[in-house]
């Protein structure tokens, strides 16, 4: 398997620090966002393969993003893996109606986060 | 006959007048200073015999002689009002003070949806109705001033120039004492103390006076009570007035139906004359008040009517019939028997009764015609200056003025060729269309805005029609045809035999007419056409007054959209009230609302009508209604918020609708609070598998993630006891000592304590503070918990390495401000406002500190807990300054706010 490219958009710091380690211990290359805005113009900039996005973020939030994503046709490639504090079924109907491709609630994981993250990429 | 000199005669009204003025004045200054000497049941009873005006000092005799028992009736009426309606009275009393009610046309329109149309209409009435009541007093006095300085043949009023005229020099003296009395000052409750102890002492007077003259003759002129009637049954054209037959004399039967006419009139006068209900209801400082006045009124009735009879029998046998003007028989017997002495003091008995009247009529009267019809358009011409509080005075100023002039023009075209009696009778016709709109609207809620207009309408033109121009066409001053045979020789429509009628004096005749027409299209009109929600509200506020004090006055019923800020509410008051007052009343309101001050009023439907209740005070609340909705926009109640108001159970939903807002509330806590409680969990496990993952891990990467897990861990037990707190302090258990604060102390332990805080981020930290501080009662531990707060917000939000913290501590009479300055990147206006609010953390994403987002919305709740209030100012860029005040002692009530 080549290497991705997956963007983490998340505006805590920790979370994106064991985000980053794992998604390089995946082999894949790494970028961050640390909220909605800059999360949509390294979308746009980057094309990453893959965003781990959270819903809870400063400015645009991350349906806002996954929105925005789904509307731009360029951008239909990218897929969207949304992680939230928020397990509400609610929460996760939302995201998929929103064109997220999988939801996962946090605390997550990290194999099962690893292994979806794989199985999306495959 | 015997005269005094004109001198003497002027010199005593004056004297008299003067004194009325300095009780008057007395009686004010000891309200002012706390002692009120009208709050006292016997002053009110009395000041409510303001109802014997000069008709009674004179006319009764006048009526008496006339037609013998023929002047009980207007004294039944008011003695069976009071003891049979005296529940009707009590209710009007509470509904007038629940909802600051200051006149009768005030009250109609308040109960009809505060109607500015029906305002207008009643002061209308009022104002016209009443005019030949003011110039009977006039009459009154000047005839009576004649016949004691035995002048009448000079001063009839066609031979003298009109301003030297003494009716009309009295009618001016008597327009300056009433605006002296009555419009010195504007008060919210139209109450007017120095007044009501003139008037109390003005009954006094003439119930001494008439009862000195009735001794007199009963037992001076004649051998007493005995002697008098056995020598008028003797006399056979006496003998009738014994009896009880119709006034219009003829057959020798008893004319049930006038009699019930005349006691209905009177027993509604009594309830509804404007100066009734400025003294009985307006002035009455004490509800428990009116228990005694239900027996002691009526017993001041019997005893000014006791010898009404024996006066009128002892003139006429003394003098013969067509001896002397019956009316003024109270004067010209005891002038005839040689005491002038007591002649000048039956004088100021009918001074005393005829200024009583004028007075409260016209400071009534001024107040509705300011408030109902002048205030409106004043108001809707749109030319608002900056300061109305004067104007209002003003206005009833001239008002009284012109009532006074008015009511000598009427006396010059209609008084000579009408008794006293009459005259009066006319004015009670009119006041008696009230009683349909006002009863109806206290008993009925069905009764509508439309209804009561229609009602009123119809029984005033009825009136007029029936009573007012045929007493002005037989003055002469109409053609008199239109009376004999109707207009445009139309004998169906003459007033005095409407629609062929006949058979009835010409009173019962209009009463029955204008009432019938009246209730007629009261009930008709008001079943025919649904009420508007906001007249629905009102009735119900006046119809359940006793059901309901709490709920009537109360924020249930209207809501409304907080369009208004505060500043424009009290630029309003300030503009009716006056600055000062205005401010008085934000202030209490504050401290009743438990906002403490008034910046932090919150703006609801409470404070809203607060407001316009104050306002309705000073300028009438159809045009509080009005001016307040031009600055706040009333939510118009649609058919399901009807539906609402009607349901007895809508309190129970409404409390329903309030848990569940809880409930919303509390699940939107908890909501937060797991996101809150996730974010560092999900951290924590992530770095946990990891590194469970990974044995192999580099070591210095391994105590990394440890070192990131054990901060993580700090976060969430930290967050755990913040949140504990909180709710401890929402649920109002929190444990609060009282002590004495040293509150330099207490910032050097709080520097202290962080100083390891800010060496780490480099920053420097200054006190700036008073050599000496006087303690602050407050728990210490809690301030403490603010200051750290504060400290610790700015240690994470200057920069590394040049931060810089500025703490002030400022005091002044009320109590003490601290404030933490730093040199940060400062707030920025959008997030201002949700610094205080739950998990809303400061700071972008980049460098996101590390909090729970609860500490300023919990430091903020401990220091309102003490009765001060926190703040934030920060410019971009230029740090932010979070400061809080605190009162030195404050009263530790619940925090709930």
């Amino acid at each position: 398997m080549s290497a991705k490219h997956v963007l983490i958009a998340d505006d805590e710091v920790n979370i994106v620090i064991s985000l980053e380690f794992l998604m390089k211990r995946e082999g894949h290359r790494v970028s961050v966002a640390r909220d909605g805005d800059a999360a949509l113009e390294a979308i746009r900039r980057e094309r990453p393969d893959l965003v781990l996005l959270d819903v809870m973020m400063p400015g645009k939030s991350g349906f806002e993003v996954c929105q925005a994503v789904r509307a731009d046709d360029s951008l239909a490639a990218v897929k969207i893996l949304m992680l939230s504090a928020k397990g509400r079924d609610t929460d996760i109907a939302k995201g998929q109606a929103l064109g997220a491709d999988a939801y996962m609630t946090k605390p997550f994981s990290t194999r099962e986060l690893a292994d979806k993250v794989r199985e999306m990429l495959g | 006959m015997h005269t005094l000199p004109l001198a003497l005669v002027l010199g005593a009204s004056f004297a008299y007048l003067l004194l009325l003025f300095t009780v008057a004045w007395w009686a004010d200054r000891r309200a002012s200073a706390g002692r009120s000497v009208i709050g006292n049941a016997w002053v009110y009873a009395l000041s409510i015999g303001v109802y014997c005006t000069a008709w009674t000092y004179f006319g009764s005799v006048g009526r008496a002689a006339a037609s013998g028992l023929w002047f009980l009736p207007i004294y039944l009426g008011p003695t069976l009002a009071m003891l049979l309606a005296w529940s009707l009275l009590r209710k009007m009393v509470r509904i007038a003070h629940t909802h600051r009610i200051t006149s009768i046309a005030d009250f109609v329109a308040s109960r009809y949806g505060k109607s500015r149309t029906l305002a207008a209409l009643v002061t209308l009435i009022a104002l016209v109705g009443i005019l030949p009541y003011v110039a009977l007093q006039l009459k009154a006095i000047s005839s009576g001033f004649a016949l004691l300085a035995g002048t009448q043949g000079a001063n009839s009023a066609q031979g003298t120039p009109w301003w030297l005229d003494t009716t009309f020099v009295m009618a001016l003296l008597l327009a300056g004492f009433t605006i002296a009395f009555g419009t010195r000052h504007l008060d919210a409750s139209e109450r007017h103390e120095g007044m009501v102890a003139a008037i109390a002492l003005e009954s006094v007077v003439k119930l001494l006076a008439f009862v000195a003259v009735g001794v007199f003759v009963t037992w001076s002129l004649f051998d007493g009570p005995g002697d008098i009637f056995a020598r008028a049954a003797a006399d056979r054209s006496l003998a009738p007035l014994l009896g009880l037959t119709g006034s219009s004399g003829g057959e020798a039967r008893f004319a049930g139906g006038q009699w019930f006419a005349l006691t209905l009139l009177s027993a509604l006068s009594v309830l509804f004359l404007p100066r009734q209900f400025q003294v009985m209801v307006v002035e009455l400082v004490d509800e428990r008040h009116l228990r005694r006045a239900t027996w002691a009124f009526p017993l001041y009735m019997l005893l000014i009517n006791l010898f009404v009879l024996p006066i009128a029998l002892g003139g006429l046998l003394h003098f013969g019939r067509g001896g002397a003007d019956p009316e003024t028989f109270v004067l010209s017997l005891p002038l005839a028997g040689g005491h002038p002495w007591l002649a000048l003091l039956a004088f100021v008995g009918g001074l005393s009764a005829a200024t009583g009247m004028v007075i409260v009529e016209a400071i009534a009267v001024s107040t509705m015609v300011c408030n109902d019809l002048v205030m409106p358009i004043v108001l809707g011409s749109g030319r608002h200056t900056s300061d109305l509080s004067r104007l209002p005075l003003q206005i009833r100023r001239v008002v009284i003025v012109l009532l006074l002039m008015l009511g000598y023009l009427y006396f010059r075209i209609a008084g000579e060729a009408y008794a006293l009696v009459s005259i009066g009778l006319i004015s009670f016709a009119a006041v008696a269309q009230f009683a349909p709109a006002l009863i109806g609207g206290m008993y009925w809620k069905g009764a509508t805005r439309a209804g009561a207009l229609a009602g009123l309408v119809a029984g005033f033109a009825l009136w007029a029609w029936t009573l007012l121009l045929p007493s002005i066409a037989k003055s002469g001053w109409l053609p008199h045809g239109f009376v004999a045979d109707g207009p445009f020789g139309i004998t169906l429509l003459r007033p005095e035999q409407l629609f062929g009628l006949t058979g009835l004096d010409s009173l019962t005749h209009a009463l029955l007419w204008s009432l019938l027409a009246n209730i007629g299209l009261l009930v008709a009109v008001s079943l025919a056409r649904p009420p508007a929600a906001r007249e629905v509200a009102q009735a119900l506020r006046f119809v359940d007054v006793f059901r309901s004090d709490r709920q009537a006055g109360g924020t249930a019923t209207v809501r409304w959209r907080a369009q208004a800020t505060l500043a424009e509410l009290r630029q309003l008051a300030a503009r009716f009230l006056g600055a000062e007052p205005a401010e008085r009343l934000f202030a209490e309101y504050a401290q009743r609302s438990g906002a403490r001050r008034i910046e932090r009023i919150v703006l609801d439907a409470q404070l809203v009508r607060h407001v316009e209740t104050q306002l309705a005070g000073a300028i009438g609340s159809a045009s509080a209604h009005a001016v307040v909705a031009t600055v706040v926009e009333e939510e118009p109640l649609g058919p399901s918020d009807l539906l609402r108001l009607l349901d007895e159970a809508s309190q129970v939903r409404a409390l329903n609708r309030q848990l569940e807002s809880l409930d919303r509330l509390k699940d939107d806590f908890i909501s937060s609070v797991t996101h809150e409680l996730r974010t560092p969990l999900t951290s924590i496990r992530a770095f946990a598998e990891l590194m469970r993952d990974d044995p192999d891990m580099a070591t210095a990467q391994r105590q990394e993630f440890l070192g990131l897990v054990v901060a993580e861990t700090e976060r969430l037990s930290r967050l755990v006891n913040q949140v504990l707190d909180m709710a401890k302090l929402e649920a109002g258990h929190g444990q609060w000592r009282r002590e004495a604060i040293d509150l330099r102390e207490l910032i050097a332990h709080a520097v202290h304590t962080t100083s390891e805080l800010f060496r780490e981020r480099g920053a420097v930290v200054t006190v700036e503070q008073p050599d000496e501080v006087r303690p602050l009662m407050a728990d210490r531990d809690r301030l403490l918990q603010v200051l750290l707060n504060l400290l610790s917000n700015a240690a994470k939000f200057v920069p590394q390495d040049g931060g810089r913290v500025r703490i002030t501590l400022s005091t002044d009479a009320r109590g003490a401000t601290i404030e933490v300055q730093d040199n940060g990147r400062g707030v920025p206006p959008e997030q201002q406002r949700l610094v205080f609010e739950k998990f809303r953390q400061g700071g972008d994403a980049s460098n996101r500190p590390q909090g729970t987002g609860l500490g300023l919305p919990i430091s903020r709740r401990i220091v309102e807990h003490f009765g001060g209030h926190m703040w934030l100012r920060s410019t971009p860029g230029q740090g932010a300054c979070f400061g809080f005040e605190l009162p030195w002692t404050h009263d530790t009530v619940g925090d709930q706010s």
